[in-house]
């Protein structure tokens, strides 16, 4: 079916239609990916169909991303790499290049009694079931963590609010890696609260079965000299569901890479993310939707807000619909609001779609001020201007916020919102 | 009894060609119980006077003078406007996604009375309020205007005009893209509001349809940024037969 859709044979081009090399009757041929699938830029997105051909480039498609579980097959970073070019590596903590024997932050379960909390040792089998490394400070952590923590959500138990502290001890730079295994028909909102502060490269992976339905929330609540790496991949089996929310609004600089691959059918992925840089803060998120079988659904929704002096926020988005995947549903959206001068919000929305027999696909990405027509009308109606701003603000967070379904967090991240707003009176 | 006075008013707007002119010289006064119509040809200016008075940024007053009970309204910001007690129903409001209706309101009153509503009498007024507007009971949960269809935002500023009771208010082609039956259920808001609150009203509209509704005591003309003729009601009867036409063609 990609054969008529992506490599048009000479002889059924529109009759009059100029030959233009790499282009076909539909376009250019996008996405030219390594036809040798033993490659490392192989995925399984070349072996179905035939487009492009010849020799890969990297980057080129998200499929051809490298992954490896040891740290030497990465080259070292000079932050010309498409996926590192907004981090700005010196302040890094040398998660990319330093040996990470600090003190991983300590792991605390709390508000469960059905979740089970061990530590398994680095070499366990779990570990690298829903994770394989698909960058150097990955692999780095992969290679110093030295153990892992193992929450497990036994099968066909609503394990209700779970909550894993997760707390920061040392500056000295070090890795962790948590697995979550969500059992056949399980269910859970799991917290992730990282406190306190820390230089981490850390890989958390969960393993959703076959009907389970997991809510994670992955709170950035760092203090404000951390820096924080984490690379969070889920594996998403028949009918379940899951649903990821990354909240950041504490740490230096922060680099979330949440990852979610089907591995069966009509099964339901969403991203969620809510993000408030201030000053000087940098905060970035990289996600991937990968769309490898058929009939799953997957929503994708960021937003943030930045205020102050070099506030930055970095947001990429990458859903990849291969061609096994047909009747596929996605969207992805990231939405930003710059409130002061001097902020700046990167947002990259990319969707590579290899098959036609879609339900749908979007995309979508705004960044903008604040709109001036809402504080009219509000100010109209007798509200001054810092409540106005301030209702706006929360208004346009709030959608992220009521994903969450926990009272007590919703309560936290809306006084957090508070207190971010009041901090540069807007 | 209070006064609306506007006077010798000349407001401009920033274009990409350069600063252009759109009133020219408008005066009016309005007392509280006195229904004014404002009608004319599109482009006449008649939207431009209702948003200076609400004092959107858009609009530069180059020169002349509002005032509200000799309070001059130019110095007073947007909010301090609405809690002299003038209110504006918007051509196109806007919506607000994130802030739901009963936030927004109960913030909104809170604002213009300096003090926050009863929450027991409040809860039934806003209840009362919107069913009398056959407004549905579910629009207090949903967000600002999110959503809402055109007769629908309508509704909901109507709503807002008889819940904030304001001295005076000016209604901004509220009559447009309403069907028959929500034009009926708009005007006996308005009604309602003036014979409750002793309000004053600036009716602003295109057409005469609204009036066989509400009934102006006088009507006032706006071609090309000036008041072309004034007179009673019947002006408006005579407007219905005539058209513009005879302004606009004088003026050409």
């Amino acid at each position: 079916m990609s054969e008529t859709t992506t490599h048009l044979p000479e002889e059924k081009a529109r009759i009059g239609a100029p030959s233009i090399p790499g282009f076909t009757e539909e376009g250019e041929n996008l996405s030219p990916l390594n036809d040798n699938a033993s490659s490392l830029l192989g995925g399984d997105s070349t072996k179905g169909h035939s487009h492009g051909g010849g020799v890969g480039v990297v980057d080129s498609s998200r499929a051809g991303r490298l992954t490896s579980y040891n740290v030497e097959d990465f080259a070292p970073l000079t932050g010309r790499e498409e996926d590192w070019r907004f981090t700005p590596l010196k302040r890094m903590g040398a998660l990319h290049t330093a040996e990470l024997t600090g003190a991983a932050p300590k792991v605390e379960l709390l508000g469960s009694e059905v979740a089970q909390l061990s530590t398994v040792a680095a070499d366990d089998k779990l570990r690298g079931v829903a994770l394989k490394p698909e960058d150097r400070v990955s692999a780095n952590a992969w290679k110093y963590a030295a153990d892992a923590s193992v929450l497990t959500l036994p099968k066909s138990q609503d394990a209700g609010h779970v909550r894993l502290r997760i707390t920061g001890e040392s500056k000295d730079a070090a890795a962790q890696h948590i697995v979550v295994v969500a059992e056949e028909n399980s269910e859970a909102l799991l917290i992730l609260d990282h406190v306190g502060s820390a230089v981490l490269a850390q890989n958390v992976e969960f393993d959703v079965r076959e009907g389970a339905k997991l809510t994670v929330v992955s709170l950035q609540a760092w203090e404000d000299d951390a820096v924080h790496a984490s690379s969070q991949q889920a594996s998403v089996a028949k009918d379940a569901a899951f649903k990821h929310i990354a909240v950041t609004f504490g740490g230096d600089l922060v680099r979330l890479a949440p990852s979610a691959r089907f591995t069966g059918e009509r099964a339901e992925i969403e991203l969620y993310g809510l993000y408030f840089a201030d000053a000087g803060q940098h905060l970035e998120h990289r996600l991937f939707v990968d769309h490898a079988v058929p009939n799953c659904k997957s929503n994708v929704l960021y937003k943030g807000a930045l205020q102050g002096k070099d506030a930055h926020t970095v947001w990429v988005g990458d859903v990849l619909i291969r061609a096994a995947a047909v009747g596929t549903d996605s969207y992805e959206a990231n939405r930003n609001l710059v409130l002061t001068d001097g902020a700046r919000a990167d947002s990259v929305p990319n969707l590579e779609i290899e098959t036609g027999l879609i339900d749908g696909a979007g995309h979508a990405s705004t960044t903008g001020r604040f709109d001036d027509e809402h504080l009219f009308y509000l100010m109209a109606r007798g509200i001054d201007e810092k409540t106005a701003r301030r209702l706006v603000v929360r208004g346009f967070l709030n959608e992220i916020v009521q994903q969450i379904g926990d009272d007590e967090l919703q309560e936290r991240l809306t006084e957090t919102i508070e207190e971010e707003l009041a901090a540069t009176n807007n | 009894m209070s006064t609306l006075e506007i006077k010798d008013l000349h407001v401009s707007i920033e274009t990409e060609q350069g600063e252009k002119e759109i009133l020219k010289g408008v005066s009016l006064v309005i007392n509280t119980n006195e229904t004014h119509a404002i009608m004319g040809p599109n482009g006449s200016g008649k939207s431009t006077l209702a948003s200076t008075i609400a004092g959107h940024p858009r609009y530069t007053v180059t020169s002349g003078s509002i005032t509200l009970d000799g309070e001059d309204v130019l110095e007073m910001s947007v909010d301090e406007r609405a809690k002299a007690g003038l209110f504006l129903a918007m051509q196109y409001p806007v919506e607000v996604p994130g802030v739901t209706m009963t936030n927004f309101l109960r913030t909104a009153k809170t604002a213009i009375d300096g003090e926050a509503p009863k929450l027991r009498t409040w809860t039934k007024d806003v209840k009362d309020a919107m069913s009398k507007l056959k407004i549905d009971a579910d629009f207090a949960q949903r967000n600002v205007n999110e959503g809402f269809s055109g007769g629908e935002k309508k509704r909901v500023e109507i709503l807002q005009l008889e819940l904030f009771k304001p001295k005076f208010a000016v209604l901004d082609e509220t009559d447009s893209g309403l069907d028959v039956d929500a034009l009926k259920v708009v005007s006996e808001g308005v009604n309602r509001a003036q014979a409750e609150n002793e309000m004053g009203t600036l009716l602003i509209t295109h057409y005469t349809r609204i009036l066989r509704y509400i009934k102006p005591d006088y009507v006032h003309v706006f071609v090309d940024g000036r008041v072309a003729e004034q007179g009673g009601p019947e002006l408006a009867d005579r407007l219905e037969e005539e058209g513009y036409d005879r302004y606009v063609n004088a003026n050409a």
